[in-house]
């Protein structure tokens, strides 16, 4: 057995599968239920300042649904803790006594003032959490008050809080980062400036979900008219994974801590966030969706993984894929690839042939001799890999690479040696 | 739960229930969307079915009925009765992938049952093009192809013998396939598109030649069915107790009261068709004790499909394979009382006899061995008629120039309502270019 136990910039727990700060994360009910499920630990629900803000009454979440309605895409407008500072905090003590080998990290928003944010912290402190976490991230609601987002999106105020924060605190500082802006990087470089001792992202992205064509009014609607919200769930993972490798790849950002957030559902999203550079994973929508007892097939998933692939522990895991995440200049152009079809496992749907024909290079039949049959033409086919990612077979249609003789295609020789787009001839700035 | 207070739940209730809106969402989300579809190709009536399904996916229920109707306008029917097992079904990629294929014909039913409700009908009878049609028989192909003319602008005239239209849809298929007097619903819908008359209880032959229509139409279409019953030359099938299969699932059909039907405790049908599952499966259904089908060949040549053949056991109903009849022996009161079959076998392709018999009790006997055109109704034209059907051309025009026909009364004939769709569609093209020359 592997052993999955996490030490996140000095953080126990004995997996590395912490519930994001969030409505699963409100309550002391809740929590001792994450934990009793086999949760690793949690990022407390932003606490502000009293008096607590105030939520909608009417609907907080939109959807996105596959034709089967399995959930996609979740949306909130819901805000940060409703319920009074002390309540929080006294919770919070409670449950952290009774969990003591789980991590207890709690999300902070309070208005961009040093004496509000110092104000705020001495009293976690007091609480025995393991951290905190600056929410730099939320783009509804808060951000219109100067808060969450807003923040986040001027890397000069990530750095100025942060920096306040470390003054004050000896407890780890988690930096989280909203995606909704345009280059990841600059706000993970302002939190390393600030002290930070690591950044979690993503945050919710800015959306409107879906359009109540009856009422033409954007959902969750309230009362008719409808706000902007922050979207998460499988479909923010690609966008979140890139993120997390811009800032593990970063030569400013290499060496801070990632906790890597963004609809993370099974074990092998987890791993996946691992592999390019997050120290640990957070999981919202999943629990959300399935409730906690997802944590069972994380755990004895990523568990399996290792044992099979031989990684006795998370830190043979983190960042290894990290090195293969490049610029497009630097890719191989002289790696050349065509499609197969296994012809057994062929269900003859078409659709290969079909995007090919309509959308891309006219490089699969529909019929041989008269007969439906679907196979790759090798002159044609520029080895996209549209074929592979409509096929509803898995390994039906795989990528191979041509090792040796002429790419029928362009007609070049296959060579071998690595060629990429900064030397190519047609390339104006190449200088050759 | 719920009382069911049906006295006959078998005959009254549909034997595949409507799939609801979730139902079909998650079916039709099966669908792959193939392009060149296998099962299109599949459909006697080349429905588009990818089509169709991503409508119902994306909410579009009217406008997959339309897509339905646009090849098909008894798409509803034929997603009742549709072999879909054998069609579109089996050649589902779904069924190469999984052995379980989209449930096409239910979500064909789904979408088609939107136009059961109070729905304006989709589609606009045409500009009158001044042009008079007669449509002869009011089964799947004169409806068919009534409503395509009628969309062409072409005033239709539709004759048919029976007191009621809808051919073997009305008087034919179980019940259970048909509730709720569906098949009479969706003629009214079909003739609801206007410009169509409809005349029941006109025969033609008798009542009215078709020398005479031909000479009063511009066109004529022969939608006749098969009107005959093939005769077995059995001795003793003049006994009581002795019924031609197509004849009690009609007396069935009409009928308003069940417990009026007389139906026997022992009963033997002969036969390998749908005409010979829906007489075995009804007679259980109406409480016959014993019910066995004979038919002369294995369970592989039967023209029953497979899934109607295991509905027909799942009801009771005993099949026995390589049985030929030989003769109706009767009981002490002169009804019958037995039946005598002889063994077959299958020499070089050739069904000969075994010599070995058995006899199988039976106070009634159903004969369901296949119809026959009545030739009488065509005697006085010149229409060639080969091997007892009428003979047409590939645009489904017969050797008369004015006259068309389709159905199961033509030389080819499929023996299938969404085939005889297909002929009476084809030929109203075929009908509508000739007229409109």
């Amino acid at each position: 057995m592997a052993d999955l136990s996490n030490n996140f910039v000095g953080i126990k727990s004995p997996n590395p599968f912490w519930l994001a700060s969030a409505p699963p994360t409100d309550k002391a009910f809740n929590v001792n239920r994450a934990f009793e499920a086999g949760w690793g630990g949690v990022v407390w629900k932003t606490l502000g300042e009293d008096p607590p803000i105030v939520n909608v009454n009417g609907p907080r979440y939109g959807a996105v649904h596959s034709a089967d309605r399995r959930l996609i895409g979740l949306n909130n407008i819901e805000l940060i803790t409703d319920r009074p500072l002390e309540v929080n905090l006294a919770e919070i003590r409670q449950v952290k006594r009774d969990w003591p080998d789980r991590a207890m990290v709690v999300s902070l928003m309070v208005p961009c003032e040093e004496k509000n944010w110092k104000g705020i912290l001495k009293r976690v402190e007091d609480t025995g959490a393991d951290g905190v976490e600056l929410n730099f991230g939320c783009p509804h609601g808060m951000s219109e008050r100067g808060m969450g987002a807003a923040v986040g999106q001027v890397p000069e105020y990530i750095e100025m809080v942060t920096r306040w924060c470390k003054e004050t605190t000896d407890l780890p500082v988690i930096v989280k980062l909203t995606p909704n802006i345009t280059d990841i990087r600059f706000p993970a470089r302002a939190a390393k400036a600030g002290g930070a001792d690591a950044v979690s992202l993503i945050n919710t992205v800015s959306s409107i979900v879906s359009v109540d064509l009856d009422t033409m009014a954007p959902q969750p609607t309230i009362d008719g008219k409808g706000s902007h919200g922050g979207y998460c769930g499988p479909a923010v993972k690609p966008i979140a994974l890139n993120m997390v490798a811009d800032i593990a790849r970063d030569a400013e950002t290499a060496d801070i801590p990632i906790s890597g957030i963004g609809g993370v559902t099974t074990w092998r999203d987890a791993a996946e966030f691992m592999a390019l550079g997050a120290g640990n994973v957070q999981v919202c929508t999943a629990a959300m969706t399935y409730g906690f007892r997802v944590v069972d097939e994380m755990i004895s998933g990523l568990n399996n993984w290792m044992d099979e692939k031989g990684h006795a522990t998370l830190d043979s895991v983190v960042g290894k894929a990290t090195p293969n995440v490049t610029d497009w200049q630097y890719l191989n152009l002289n790696y050349v690839t065509k499609a197969r079809i296994d012809q057994d496992k062929c269900i003859q749907c078409g659709r290969c042939h079909v995007v090919c024909e309509d959308t891309s290079h006219q490089a699969i039949t529909l019929k041989v001799d008269g007969k439906r049959h679907f196979e790759v033409i090798d002159e044609e086919c520029v080895g996209c890999n549209l074929c592979v990612s409509v096929c509803p077979v898995e390994d039906c249609i795989t990528m191979e690479e041509l090792t040796t003789g002429v790419d029928p295609r362009t007609e070049n020789d296959i060579r071998r040696e690595y060629a990429n787009w900064t030397t190519h001839a047609n390339n104006p700035m190449s200088g050759s | 739960m719920q009382q069911d207070e049906k006295a006959y739940p078998g005959l009254e209730t549909d034997l595949h229930p409507a799939l609801s809106r979730h139902e079909a969402s998650v079916e039709s989300d099966r669908c792959y969307f193939c392009y060149d579809a296998p099962c299109v190709t599949a459909c006697p009536t080349g429905i588009d079915v990818p089509l169709f399904i991503r409508q119902i996916q994306a909410g579009n229920r009217a406008g997959a009925a339309k897509t339905i109707f646009d090849e098909n306008i008894l798409g509803g029917m034929c997603a009742r009765v549709c072999p879909t097992e054998t069609l579109c079904e089996q050649a589902c990629v779904r069924q190469t992938a999984e052995s379980k294929p989209v449930k096409i014909g239910q979500l064909q039913r789904f979408a088609t049952d939107h136009f059961l409700g109070d729905v304006e009908h989709p589609y606009q009878q045409g500009s009158d093009s001044g042009k008079q049609v007669c449509v002869v028989g009011a089964g799947p192909a004169g409806l068919a192809c009534a409503h395509r003319l009628a969309t062409y602008g072409h005033r239709v005239t539709m004759l048919d013998a029976k007191s009621k239209p809808g051919g073997l849809n009305e008087y034919g298929i179980a019940t259970y396939k048909t509730v709720e007097n569906f098949a009479r619903r969706e003629v009214d819908f079909v003739l609801s598109v206007g410009g169509i008359t409809l005349k029941n209880s006109v025969r033609v032959g008798s009542d009215v030649m078709l020398d005479e229509l031909i000479d009063q139409y511009d066109a004529v279409f022969l939608g006749l069915g098969l009107d005959g019953v093939n005769q077995a030359g059995l001795p003793g099938s003049d006994l009581a107790g002795v019924e031609n299969a197509v004849e009690f699932i009609a007396r069935l059909r009409q009928t308003t009261d069940y417990d009026s039907l007389q139906v026997g405790r022992k009963v033997v049908i002969i036969g390998g068709g749908m005409t010979a599952i829906d007489a075995a499966v009804q007679a259980r259904m109406l409480g016959a004790e014993d019910v066995t089908i004979a038919y002369r060949r294995g369970a592989d040549a039967m023209n029953a499909s497979r899934y109607e053949q295991e509905l027909a056991q799942i009801n009771g109903v005993k099949i026995k394979h390589y049985l030929q009849p030989v003769e109706i022996h009767s009981d002490a009161s002169g009804a019958v009382g037995s039946i005598e079959l002889e063994y077959t076998s299958s020499v070089s392709g050739e069904l000969q006899g075994t010599g070995e018999k058995i006899q199988i009790e039976a106070d009634t006997i159903y004969m369901a061995i296949g119809q026959t055109l009545l030739a009488g109704q065509l005697a006085s034209t010149v229409i060639e008629s080969g091997a007892n059907r009428v003979t047409v051309d590939s645009a489904y025009r017969t050797g008369h120039q004015k006259v068309w026909a389709g159905g199961d009364c033509i030389s080819g004939g499929e023996d299938l309502t969404v085939a005889a769709v297909q002929d009476g569609k084809l030929a109203a093209e075929s009908i509508h270019r000739a007229i409109s020359a």
